[in-house]
């Protein structure tokens, strides 16, 4: 194997958390709900995941703890932005604050564990093609899965009716009530698969890319998925681009870094969290508000009965 | 003036005592009302009568307090609008329940039940367009379409489920006349084969054209079911309003001087994604007349008040020229300061600060003038202007100082305009002056617009509402994807050359959109 290839092979896995993550926050924005948790959910993810698969060594299990965390710490959220119709922003950044605390407590025990590596799946002949055989067809189960959930979200938001629905709630709560379309439970489901898959994300970190748990792990990474939704325009192809390129700009640095250019080596650990603000900034200077926001996005709904 | 249709068999729809409460109002007091089938039936009332609720009872969008409906004589209850749906109820709502960033198709299907897919309502969409002349592209997104076409797609949506009733609430509020027109040929068409319409406006001339029955409410209660063809305009005003309302007196001595407001090719670029780009606007107000801009909304109504106002500067000081001192690059006070005044079209968090008191209201635009001195408030004078201005212009409030978000639509309308008016601005630029507001208030804004100009004062009023521009002003342009037709007085317009305008068929000599 080359270096290049190497790197190659890391950026992909740099990438498939961000890109995990930001599909489930889009799907949950598209239905006109702004999670600001996602760096929560994705801690507990990370942490719950670990504990799971360190005590009864399956990382089958650690998946689904994972997941399942995420979706908890996400039906937390439902409950106070469409039971009680509190603010989403305030209720989202007190869920990233709780995610962070809690998966220390949680994570605790687990200090200094270590996981085996998850085998990559081969694909028998495919994976022999030189340079791009070990990129596209020698990687774990979990990167197939990110490519297939962002087809599958795709064809979901423009090709089913349910799609069609959550994205007219999401257009306009209003009318979609007017019109009888059940706008909490939709959101209610878009909420918990935004968190199942942000808890996803957290489990992929944890059991794939750094096989250990510390406190803090996912080091900002909940924070670049929610801006690549807006970098993607809330579209799910757009979204793989953008996880690629700011998970390249990760792996990059830190070769970088290794590299010793004389750089400080915290500017250039800065380097994809510059690049989000950067992406952002270049995106409302040139269309002056946000492209492809959903028109009830953040906006609580409190129907008139 | 009892009407009389011949009742064969059950109404096809009647409601008996239906009653809703919202804290301490009684939005729906007991309305009892029935529809024959094939009948097109009008529901009357001024603004906050009630109707807007009763409908949504009806389509299963609210719950009501109290009552019971009749389909066909069987007593049901319409728990949502789906529910609605399955019987045969449609609905054309006021503010369109459309979403702007879908398709045409994708709006219609998503309000049908899940066997229609989304080729299956592109091709009956284009057979009940041929059927109606209801022409629609089904791949365009909405917000690229005119009102008119929106109010198509409703319709549309409605057709496809062979509806019963069609309810269909204040449908020509946003139609030019010609649209209109042709709105009431498809419901007569409907009418004629069995459908119920249930027409809810509060426009005499297009209920006497085109009901037997009208049922009016006031105050949330059924005062008088009526044959509105039999009865005249003026009786039918009284029972609606409740009192006779006296009309806008516009012929005091007054003498039309020098110029005040002098706007020359002015040019802005549109505000946002959907915003309207300003093109080349000439506009002259002079001191002592009352110049009336019409267009159907969001033809750059609201990018001209902005631009005039300050609120977006223009690229040149001299594209606005206010009493003789180039402008365009002003902002709001310094405009101000040259004796003009705004008051824009939202009334709530744009005229008046909502949670903020009558008084502290007053020092959004008298701050700069004289109600704070060095920075501080002048908390007495504060709430003597706002005591003055509820005088002097009939504001009904709840208790001396009320929060502005406490007043009614009306009350507060009356507020915003005479917090301006009370300062004798040599200018007024008002946007919508009484939309949404009950004939007495609109009446008494009216005429202290028409009064303001004949004391000497430029009056410049945005209004979507024909009526009112043919009362109050004295020249008149039309505005159409924001170029303004040119200005003339208000004799030499007729109602279908200002349609014609608001289309831009007079502009684009054949037209842009088909009607």
């Amino acid at each position: 194997m080359t270096t290049f290839e190497a790197i190659l092979l890391t950026i992909v896995t740099a990438s498939t958390p961000l890109l995990i993550a930001a599909l489930g926050e889009l799907v949950t924005e598209r239905s006109g709900v702004l999670n600001l948790g996602v760096e929560g959910m994705m801690a507990m993810g990370a942490a719950c995941s670990f504990a799971a698969a360190v005590t009864f060594d399956s990382t089958v299990l650690g998946v689904a703890a994972g997941m399942l965390a995420g979706a908890l710490m996400a039906a937390l959220f439902a409950l106070l932005v469409l039971g009680f119709a509190a603010n989403q922003t305030g209720s989202g950044l007190a869920l990233t604050i709780l995610g962070l605390g809690l998966s220390g407590l949680v994570g605790a025990p687990f200090v200094g564990a270590r996981r085996d590596p998850v085998p990559p799946v081969d694909i028998p002949g495919l994976s022999d093609i030189p340079v791009i055989g070990r990129l596209f067809f020698e990687q774990d189960l979990f990167v197939y899965a990110s490519i297939t959930l962002t087809i599958l979200v795709a064809l979901y938001l423009v090709r089913t009716r349910s799609g069609l629905t959550l994205r007219s709630i999401g257009e306009n709560h209003t009318s979609a009530n007017a019109l009888g379309l059940p706008v909490w439970r939709v959101r209610f489901w878009a909420i918990l698969f935004g968190g199942a898959c942000a808890g996803l994300a957290g489990a992929y970190l944890a059991l794939v890319y750094t096989r250990f748990w510390s406190p803090g792990m996912t080091a900002g990474r909940g924070w670049i998925a929610l801006a690549l939704v807006v970098f993607a325009a809330w579209r799910p192809g757009w979204v793989l681009v953008g996880a690629y390129i700011f998970g390249a700009a990760t792996v990059l640095q830190l070769h970088a870094q290794a590299a010793q250019f004389g750089v400080p080596s915290q500017l250039l650990s800065a380097v994809p969290y510059l690049a989000t603000i950067l992406a952002l900034l270049l995106l409302s200077i040139r269309h002056g508000r946000a492209i492809g926001a959903p028109g009830s996005l953040g906006v609580p709904f409190v129907p008139d009965r | 003036m009892k009407a009389d249709v011949p009742p064969s068999g059950p109404p096809l729809v009647e409601l008996k005592g239906i009653s809703k409460r919202y804290g301490d109002l009684l939005a729906n007091d007991g309305i009892d009302l029935s529809i024959e089938p094939g009948e097109i039936h009008a529901l009357l009332g001024e603004n906050g009568a009630g109707k807007s609720t009763l409908v949504k009872i009806l389509y299963g969008v609210i719950e009501p307090s109290a009552g019971e409906i009749r389909w066909e004589g069987r007593p049901v209850t319409i728990g949502s609008p789906v529910e609605a749906r399955a019987l045969g109820l449609g609905m054309v709502f006021q503010h369109f329940s459309l979403f702007d960033e879908l398709s045409v198709a994708e709006n219609i299907a998503v309000a049908l039940s899940n066997e229609w897919s989304l080729s299956t309502v592109r091709s009956k969409l284009g057979e009940i367009s041929r059927t109606y002349g209801l022409a629609l592209d089904a791949d365009r997104a909405v917000w690229t379409l005119s009102a008119g076409e929106r109010q198509r797609i409703e319709i549309v949506r409605c057709l496809l489920q062979n509806p019963r009733l069609l309810i269909l609430d204040e449908p020509t509020s946003v139609l030019t006349p010609q649209e209109a027109e042709h709105l009431f040929t498809t419901l007569d068409r409907l009418s004629a084969e069995g459908c119920s319409i249930l027409y809810i406006s509060h426009k005499l001339e297009e209920v006497r054209r085109l009901c037997r029955r009208a049922t009016i409410l006031r105050a949330g209660r059924v005062v008088a079911t009526i044959d509105p063809r039999a009865s005249s305009a003026r009786e039918i005003a009284a029972l609606m309003v409740g009192n006779e309302v006296g009309e806008v007196r516009t012929d005091a001595p007054h003498q039309v001087k020098g110029e005040i407001l002098r706007v020359s090719k002015l040019s802005m670029p549109p505000d946002g994604l959907h915003g309207q780009a300003l093109r080349d606007i000439d506009l002259v107000v002079r001191s002592g007349e009352v110049v009336g801009i019409a267009g159907v909304a969001g033809n750059g109504q609201s990018e001209l008040f902005a631009a005039l106002s300050g609120e977006r500067l223009a690229d040149r000081a001299d594209a606005i020229v206010i009493a003789g001192k180039p402008s365009g690059t002003l902002g709001i006070d310094a405009r101000r300061r040259l004796s003009a005044a705004f008051v824009p079209e939202e009334r709530l968090g744009h005229a008046a600060a909502p949670s903020h008191r009558l008084s502290e209201n007053t020092l959004i635009s008298h701050a700069a003038i004289e109600v704070s001195r060095s920075g501080f408030i002048l908390m007495n004078a504060a709430r003597r202007v706002a005591r003055s201005i509820v005088q002097s212009f009939d504001v009904r409030t709840p208790e001396g100082d009320p929060q502005a978000r406490k007043l009614s639509g009306g009350n507060l309308q009356k507020f915003v305009i005479g917090r301006e008016i009370i300062r004798k601005p040599n200018l007024i630029i008002v946007d919508q002056p009484t939309w949404g507001v009950d004939a007495g208030a609109a009446r008494l804004i009216r005429q202290a617009l028409v009064d303001l100009s004949r004391e000497g004062s430029a009056v410049l009023v945005v209004s979507q509402d024909l009526d009112e521009l043919f009362e109050v002003a004295d020249r008149m342009a039309v505005i159409h994807q924001g170029i303004l037709s040119p200005l003339k007085p208000i004799g030499e317009w007729t109602k279908e050359a200002v349609g014609l305008e608001m289309l831009g068929v007079a502009q684009a000599q054949g037209g842009t959109r088909a009607v």
